[in-house]
């Protein structure tokens, strides 16, 4: 499972860099999303995976941490997915905003 | 204790005249006078109080802890030395008010000049009574910043705006050394407290570090304190209005540095660099000041060369550093200050009757103003030290202390020679202001008619100049005390006590007081016709102007440089920009990884399952199909660009973490339909782009690809090296164990968000809210290329009907969805803390049963039925995450805590009901807000085009009718 969600960060991150270093405006907010996944998904993994084992706990008791999922990552991820939704919707209107304004969708305002 | 209390209130006071002040309307000139008046004048009467425990040695002390962790507490101490500088600093300020009430024109408005000059007061007071030294470095920097403000006060003018900057660089690089300095020598001693420094003299002096902690803090002293190589700022600081000349360059800012000078002297004095410095740079700022004022044929400007050169004096006295010396220097400083504001009034007074302060128009005002004058010939006299007025004992400590103390050095030999010269230029410069002004010929080229001030404007310099004259005839009955008391507190308890008297037989002080007299006198007769017609410079002198130096530099490092850095290494192209960020980024994260990066001893491998494989398979088509469509096919991009997200979310819910998959499946659903409505105002792209085949976008789309494998493959390999790697015991376990005990909830990450790291979400909604308000902002500015304008066909038939004509049933089901919907938010919310879910889940949840509202009719037939109010959603969850907060200060909690505990509800049985709950009610009122007015201004703007079309064909018809 390691290998493969590695992998899929690997893809993720490498589309997302390959689509910001693209000249449309287009290009550059789909690349931002792909690289939010890869990261959010990245720093999830940092707590190492854990199946069936969410960090849902019993009233009261004596709590064993080994057994749950790290909650700490996913609680980071959970503000890193909000901040990275209001990036991209910033970005969508800065994108439509300079359209209307510059006739174009290059990220200079200009066509090369 | 209530002298604890009375220390902090008296720091408050003039901080509070400030906010008084700054509410009064712009021309209620005696409203604001008044109350600031009262406040300083309450200052005062506390330091009356405070006066008995000081007046026995006491030292008070007053501490409130701020930021325990970095040794910063704000303490505030009082001792015999503070408390005469704090008595003078009240005194003065008082009389400026006073003063300012009558001299400030009508169309100046009021608030800012009262605020600013309170706020001053108070940090001046702040800096005053410090007792820790980085809080001192603090207010320091707060009197140059505010003297900014004041010394600006007249931004519409060239010279006041220049005049204030200038002041503010010089000033404020000084203050950075000042904190500089203070970090090392809190390290030396160990404490930041002020009373430890003060007791480490010999500890600082042994340290290899002293010379730089000594350089460092006299760069601020001398700067503040316009000592020469720095003292240009002061002249120009002259641009203010004269009240704030005479509070800023007689009591307070410039008298920061000296203060700071003599309070150190016990710790940083008594070596031969300390010596050397700082007498030497007094000792020629003393003279050479004194030379150029004799040359200036602005009053003001005149006025601020004697001022730089009796700092000069009282440096000069702080570097020789003799108990005797010290308390010279405190006196003089008084004296400087009481006369000095007295002939900075007069001469606004000359300004404001006369309508010029150039003395070459000037001439024979005593017939016009003769109390005036009068009051200004007295103080002058005190400022060239003649006999029975203050300026003239405390002159004659400085000749005792020139002559009687030796340490065998050339400069101490050569001292009482430099102190007479500048003396008979003192002399000399104070009859060119009386003679020019005051005597002569009926002037002839002034612009008004002078004549006498109100006579409340006059009562300040009456007051002091009858000060003056009061400390110069019985010294040792008015100050003598207080004097001993303040050099006490600086020199130790032990230092004997000096009678201070006007007369000490025939003595070599004495003698050179005379020479001066006569010589300046002299000088004056000799060189006095010439001045006036000269250039305002002295020969010798006129190449060495430090301002022109200064603003040499200022061009330089402010335009040149940056202009020529910019254009090496600049660019206005974001690829390049974004270029350099990825690659740096690939540096940052090989350099320290390389060679380091390996494989654990025994890995951690969990078995891999062949769906999770095969849904990676297609999440990777997905992503790399959204980068290869993104240019031309920007639907199949968004739709790709879904399916990565749905897997990312799938993801999720595999590996324990519901929370982030309804999250991520929501966010999803609401970022596809912003791009939707995005992409309308887009360019149209189905062509290749012709550029593109060319061989040189085929080389950057090759590089790029390099760039994105190999930082994909590095994160990757981090990844998974670090997957499997055994799990470090974190702070992970402690939020496990204390999320039921502690917050009350059993989804820990929830708890985590509304509760442990509560005031990150607070951040974070805020984050979410400005956001949501500048795409609202920037789109109500919008205007859209004119070929998104034209309608597509299928727009047209869509435009006249509405989606329920085409698609009846799914808009009817999109109706009913509603109320379904929102129960489901609600069901998310209330089980947030327990189980998966919580405040922004139920938000965007609404959100989207709003926007399929928008979807299943058109926006008019929705917004005629249903009113949403964004804003105020936002504003109520801002408020109510915000209150839950400081709601925790009533109990006495820190900001933010949250308090827990099950409520029986009938028919639904045990709810949780903690104080988070109310915190993630503001989350989800902020989200609900946020998304609705990010997605609602989005699709209004269809409804806008539609409008200007309208209007654009209604004026059309009518220009052909």
């Amino acid at each position: 499972m390691e290998l493969v969600l590695s992998g899929a960060i690997g893809i993720l991150a490498a589309s997302g860099i390959w689509l910001l270093l693209r000249p449309r405006t287009f290009q550059v907010i789909v690349g931002l999303c792909l690289l939010s996944y890869a990261v959010n998904l990245f720093i999830f993994s940092m707590g190492r995976l854990t199946f069936g084992a969410p960090a849902i706990m019993p009233r009261g008791g004596f709590v064993n941490p080994a057994s749950y999922a790290d909650p700490l990552p996913q609680a980071l991820v959970l503000t890193a997915i909000v901040i990275s939704f209001a990036t991209t919707a910033l970005f969508l209107v800065v994108l439509i905003a300079s359209r209307g304004l510059t006739g174009t969708d290059h990220v200079d305002g200009k066509e090369p | 204790m209530i002298e604890e209390n009375l220390l902090l209130i008296l720091v408050g006071l003039p901080f509070a005249a400030a906010v008084a002040a700054s509410t009064v309307s712009t021309t209620a000139h005696s409203a604001a006078a008044w109350v600031s008046g009262l406040l300083l004048a309450t200052g005062l009467m506390i330091l009356g109080v405070l006066h008995e425990p000081i007046s026995q040695g006491e030292v008070l002390r007053s501490s409130v802890r701020w930021v325990p962790s970095l040794g910063l507490n704000l303490t505030f101490r009082m001792d015999g030395f503070v408390w005469l500088f704090v008595a003078l600093v009240l005194g003065i300020g008082i009389l400026v008010l006073l003063y300012a009430r009558y001299y400030l024109s009508k169309s100046d408005p009021v608030p800012r000049f009262y605020a600013f000059l309170m706020a001053f007061t108070g940090a001046m007071l702040g800096m005053l009574m410090s007792g820790n030294i980085l809080m001192l470095a603090v207010f320091w920097e707060m009197t140059s910043i505010l003297s900014f403000l004041l010394i600006g006060y007249w931004h519409q003018g060239q010279a006041a705006r220049d005049g204030a900057r200038m002041a503010l660089i010089v000033t404020g690089m000084g203050g950075l050394a000042l904190l500089l300095s203070m970090l090392i020598l809190g390290q030396i001693v160990g404490s930041y407290d002020l009373d430890r420094v003060l007791a480490a003299g010999d500890v600082v002096r042994a340290s290899p570090l002293y010379p730089v902690v000594l350089i460092l803090f006299l760069l601020g002293c001398f700067t503040k304190s316009a000592q020469m190589p720095f003292h240009f700022w002061l002249p120009g600081a002259m641009a203010a209005p004269t009240p704030v000349s005479a509070f800023l360059h007689s009591a307070t800012m410039v008298k920061a540095g000296v203060f700071l000078l003599v309070r150190f002297s016990p710790v940083l004095g008594q070596t031969d660099l300390w010596f050397y410095l700082v007498t030497g740079t007094g000792m020629l700022t003393l003279v050479v000041a004194s030379i150029i004022a004799l040359f200036r044929h602005d009053l003001k400007g005149l006025l601020a060369y004697s001022t730089i050169s009796h700092l000069g004096l009282i440096t000069a006295l702080a570097g020789i550093g003799s108990t005797g010396a010290i308390l010279a220097a405190i006196f003089h400083i008084v004296n400087h200050a009481v006369f000095k504001a007295s002939l900075f009034m007069a001469a606004g007074i000359i300004d404001h009757e006369a309508g010029t302060r150039d003395m070459r128009k000037l001439s024979g005002l005593m017939r016009y103003m003769p109390v005036t004058g009068a009051l200004a010939i007295i103080a002058s006299g005190a400022m060239a030290g003649v006999p029975l007025l203050n300026g003239f004992i405390s002159k004659e400590m400085f000749f005792a202390e020139a002559a009687d103390w030796h340490n065998g050095t050339w400069l101490d030999n050569s001292l009482p020679w430099f102190a007479t010269l500048a003396a008979i230029f003192a002399v000399a410069y104070s009859i060119r202001f009386i003679a020019t002004v005051f005597f002569g010929p009926e002037p002839t080229q002034l612009p008004k008619t002078p004549h006498e001030p109100p006579s409340l404007m006059r009562r300040p310099v009456e007051l002091l100049v009858l000060t003056c004259m009061v400390v110069g005839i019985l010294p040792g009955l008015t100050l003598g005390p207080t004097l001993n008391l303040a050099a006490q507190s600086v020199s130790g308890p032990d230092t004997p006590y000096t009678d201070i008297s006007v007369w000490h037989g025939f003595n070599l002080p004495l003698v050179m007081s005379l020479v001066a007299l006569v010589a300046g006198a002299l000088v004056y007769l000799a060189l006095g016709a010439r001045i006036s017609k000269a250039p305002e410079w002295p020969p010798m002198l006129q190449q060495l102007r430090a301002q022109r130096i200064f603003e040499r530099f200022l061009l330089m490092f402010t335009w040149v440089l940056p202009r020529q850095i910019h254009r090496l290494t600049g660019t206005e192209q974001l690829q390049p920009q974004l270029r350099l960020i990825v690659l740096l980024a690939i540096a940052a994260a090989a350099a320290p990884l390389w060679g380091v990066l390996r494989q654990a001893p025994a890995p951690l491998a969990t078995d891999l399952n062949p769906g999770f494989a095969l849904m990676w398979l297609v999440g990777a088509v997905c992503a790399i199909g959204a980068a290869w469509m993104a240019k031309y096919h920007r639907f199949a991009a968004v739709v790709l660009l879904g399916g990565a997200g749905a897997v990312t979310c799938l993801t999720f819910a595999w590996i324990s973490a519901p929370d982030l998959a309804v999250t991520q499946l929501l966010v999803e659903i609401v970022t596809t339909v912003l791009l939707l409505l995005g992409l309308r105002w887009l360019p149209k792209r189905r062509e290749e782009i012709e550029v593109d085949k060319l061989r040189p976008a085929k080389l950057r789309r090759i590089r790029d690809l390099i760039i994105a494998v190999v930082a994909g493959g590095g994160l990757a390999s981090i990844a998974y090296v670090m997957m499997t790697w055994p799990l470090i015991p974190n702070v992970g376990n402690w939020f496990l164990r204390n999320a039921y005990s502690e917050g009350g909830g059993t989804n820990v990450v929830n708890v985590i968000l509304v509760d442990f790291r509560a005031f990150d979400t607070f951040g974070e909604i805020t984050v979410l809210a400005i956001v949501g308000i500048t795409v609202f902002s920037l789109l109500r500015r919008f205007r859209p290329a004119p070929e998104s304008i034209a309608l597509t066909q299928s727009q047209v038939d869509l435009e006249e009907g509405n989606l329920a004509d085409v698609l009846l049933v799914p808009s009817v089901i999109m109706r009913w969805m509603f109320p379904v919907m929102i129960v489901l938010a609600a069901y998310l919310f209330f089980r947030g803390h327990d189980l998966p879910g919580g405040g922004f889940a139920a938000g965007v949840t609404i959100s989207i049963a709003f926007l399929l509202q928008y979807l299943a009719h058109d926006v008019r037939w929705i917004e005629a039925r249903l009113t949403v109010l964004p804003t105020r959603w936002m504003g109520l969850g801002l408020l109510m995450a915000g209150a839950t907060g400081v709601g925790a200060f009533l109990f006495g909690y820190p900001f933010l805590t949250a308090h827990a505990q099950y409520v029986n509800i009938p028919l639904i049985g045990k709810v949780p009901a903690a104080t988070a709950m109310l915190f993630d009610a503001g989350v989800f009122s902020l989200v609900l807000g946020a998304t609705v007015l990010m997605l609602i201004a989005l699709a209004h703007q269809s409804l806008r085009i539609a409008r200007m079309r309208e209007r654009d064909t209604a004026a059309a018809e009518k220009e052909a009718a």
